[in-house]
């Protein structure tokens, strides 16, 4: 189940517990969103191997190379600041 | 919807309320109650019929409150579903079900919106959601834009056909004299205009107007005492798959499946019966999708299908006459205005853009990022 809830939409459940993922996974769906002041961006949804998805965007290469079915691996993102980290992809081969 | 019968109620007043730019001191009520006055005087009612209320906006949290105060009434029934654009697709059958079961007489379904006066990010407050918000979507924009993606890898949906839908709205809007855009469109000037999430350029993406508007509906016998022909709905159905675009299931896949079953099951109709087509377009992505869903043509094959003037004025299908989300307004949660252009072509009132001999009309609503979804068949007495 992703995200982290209470209960399980499947079940029903609200015997759920904590699982860490292995942080492989791959491109579902990419965009480039430009925005209007500022350097152009990826966003993108990752198929985690475990079996969910969670958005995120992949780094390390051009926002406009990411490609669908394209291997990714899991890395932290520290964007300073107050802002709590969060996970970002870079591809496999290079990571 | 197995409780709502085919044809129990129909829409029987229809109105815009100004639409585009409106005065800077006009309210998203006043824009509704101005919609509902013109509707009134369209089917020649009164407020004093009016005893059902259904309306939505996100500018105004408890708009039910607040139009019953302007108006001066209170409601015998009152409906606020929210579900984003979609609202109005859903407030038609909860309508439509408190007519049959007595629960009021005339019901009136208002929406209203001074996006474009306020700007998009005063009239639509974002939800922060920790799963999303760090990667910067620029929402709606950046998930349709996803999905389009998605169509794109899996059944090589090119750009130029996603443009094409762009165009066939212009086309449309070209007809409809309460249109805002009002020049050509090429495939060529969607392509090279400035991109805003890939695949989207800002022209595939729909306007930021204001705009309101309302419709009324009865119960058929009432209906047909009434000044204007009454449109019948004949068939309902919706679907929700999800909140958030990072919960869909499938990307290319849209409740509209669902929800189109369950209308045209109701409606005892199937896609080919359907003469006139009308979409919410928030993208042009969206489109190509509904078409595909709502069963006009095969899955994976909505690219060709809109293509080489297919959906615009003398193509194969008429799919949004008003010129769409697109190109005619899109005041931020567009549906009620699905419900007005296809009653209206229904009446034959459309003047250079009425499709001749039509009996038969879907409204096809959606909301949120893809995920709320509700169709709404019409049809004219011919169909009852």
């Amino acid at each position: 189940v992703f995200y982290p809830r209470v209960i399980c939409p499947l079940s029903g459940s609200e015997h759920l517990e904590w699982r860490v993922s292995a942080g492989l996974g791959t491109v579902y769906a990419t965009t480039v969103t430009h925005p209007r002041e500022g350097a152009p961006y990826n966003v993108a949804l990752i198929d985690c191997d475990e079996g969910f998805r969670m958005m995120s965007r992949v780094e390390d290469i051009a926002p406009e190379a990411v490609r669908i079915g394209m291997r990714v691996r899991f890395r932290v993102h520290r964007p300073g600041g107050d802002e709590p980290p969060y996970p970002v992809f870079v591809p496999l081969e290079t990571a | 919807m197995d409780g709502l019968r085919r044809g129990s109620a129909a829409i029987v007043g229809i109105a815009e309320s100004d639409l585009g730019a409106v005065a800077t001191e006009m309210s998203p009520v006043d824009l509704m109650a101005q919609g509902i006055q013109r509707a009134l005087a369209d089917c020649g009612l009164h407020l004093r019929d009016v005893d059902g209320l259904l309306c939505a906006t996100t500018q105004s949290r408890t708009s039910g409150l607040a139009l019953s105060e302007y108006l001066g009434i209170s409601p015998a029934y009152i409906d606020t579903t929210i579900l984003g654009g979609s609202s109005f697709m859903f407030h038609v059958a909860h309508a439509q079900a408190a007519l049959q079961l007595g629960l009021c007489k005339v019901a009136v379904i208002a929406y209203g919106s001074t996006q474009r006066t306020v700007g998009r990010r005063q009239a639509s407050v974002r939800e922060y959601n920790p799963y999303e918000t760090p990667f910067r979507p620029f929402l709606p924009a950046t998930a349709y834009a996803l999905a389009a993606s998605r169509h794109m890898h899996q059944y090589g949906t090119t750009r130029e056909q996603l443009a094409a839908v762009a165009v066939a709205a212009r086309e449309w809007a070209l007809l409809n004299p309460a249109a805002w855009e009002k020049k050509p469109l090429t495939i060529d000037e969607v392509l090279s205009a400035r991109m805003v999430s890939y695949p989207f350029t800002v022209r595939d993406c729909c306007l930021i107007t204001d705009g309101g508007g309302a419709v009324i509906m009865t119960t058929a016998e009432r209906a047909r005492s009434l000044k204007k022909s009454p449109v019948y709905v004949l068939g309902c159905g919706q679907a929700i798959t999800h909140a958030n675009i990072s919960s869909m299931p499938d990307l290319t896949v849209t409740g509209a499946l669902q929800s189109g079953r369950a209308a045209y099951r109701m409606a005892q109709l199937s896609p080919g019966d359907i003469d006139v087509v009308e979409l919410y377009d928030a993208f042009t992505i969206n489109t190509i999708l509904f078409l595909e869903d709502l069963g006009f043509c095969p899955k994976g094959e909505g690219g060709n299908f809109v293509s080489n003037g297919h959906i615009a004025p003398d193509g194969g299908l008429p799919v949004n006459t008003n010129g769409g989300g697109l190109s005619y307004c899109h005041p931020g949660m567009y549906g009620l205005f699905l419900l007005i252009e296809a009653a209206r072509q229904l009446r034959r009132e459309c003047g250079a853009r009425q499709i001749a001999d039509c009996e038969t009309a879907i409204a096809h609503g959606n909301g949120g990022v893809l995920s709320s979804q509700s169709s709404v068949i019409l049809g004219t007495q011919a169909t009852i």
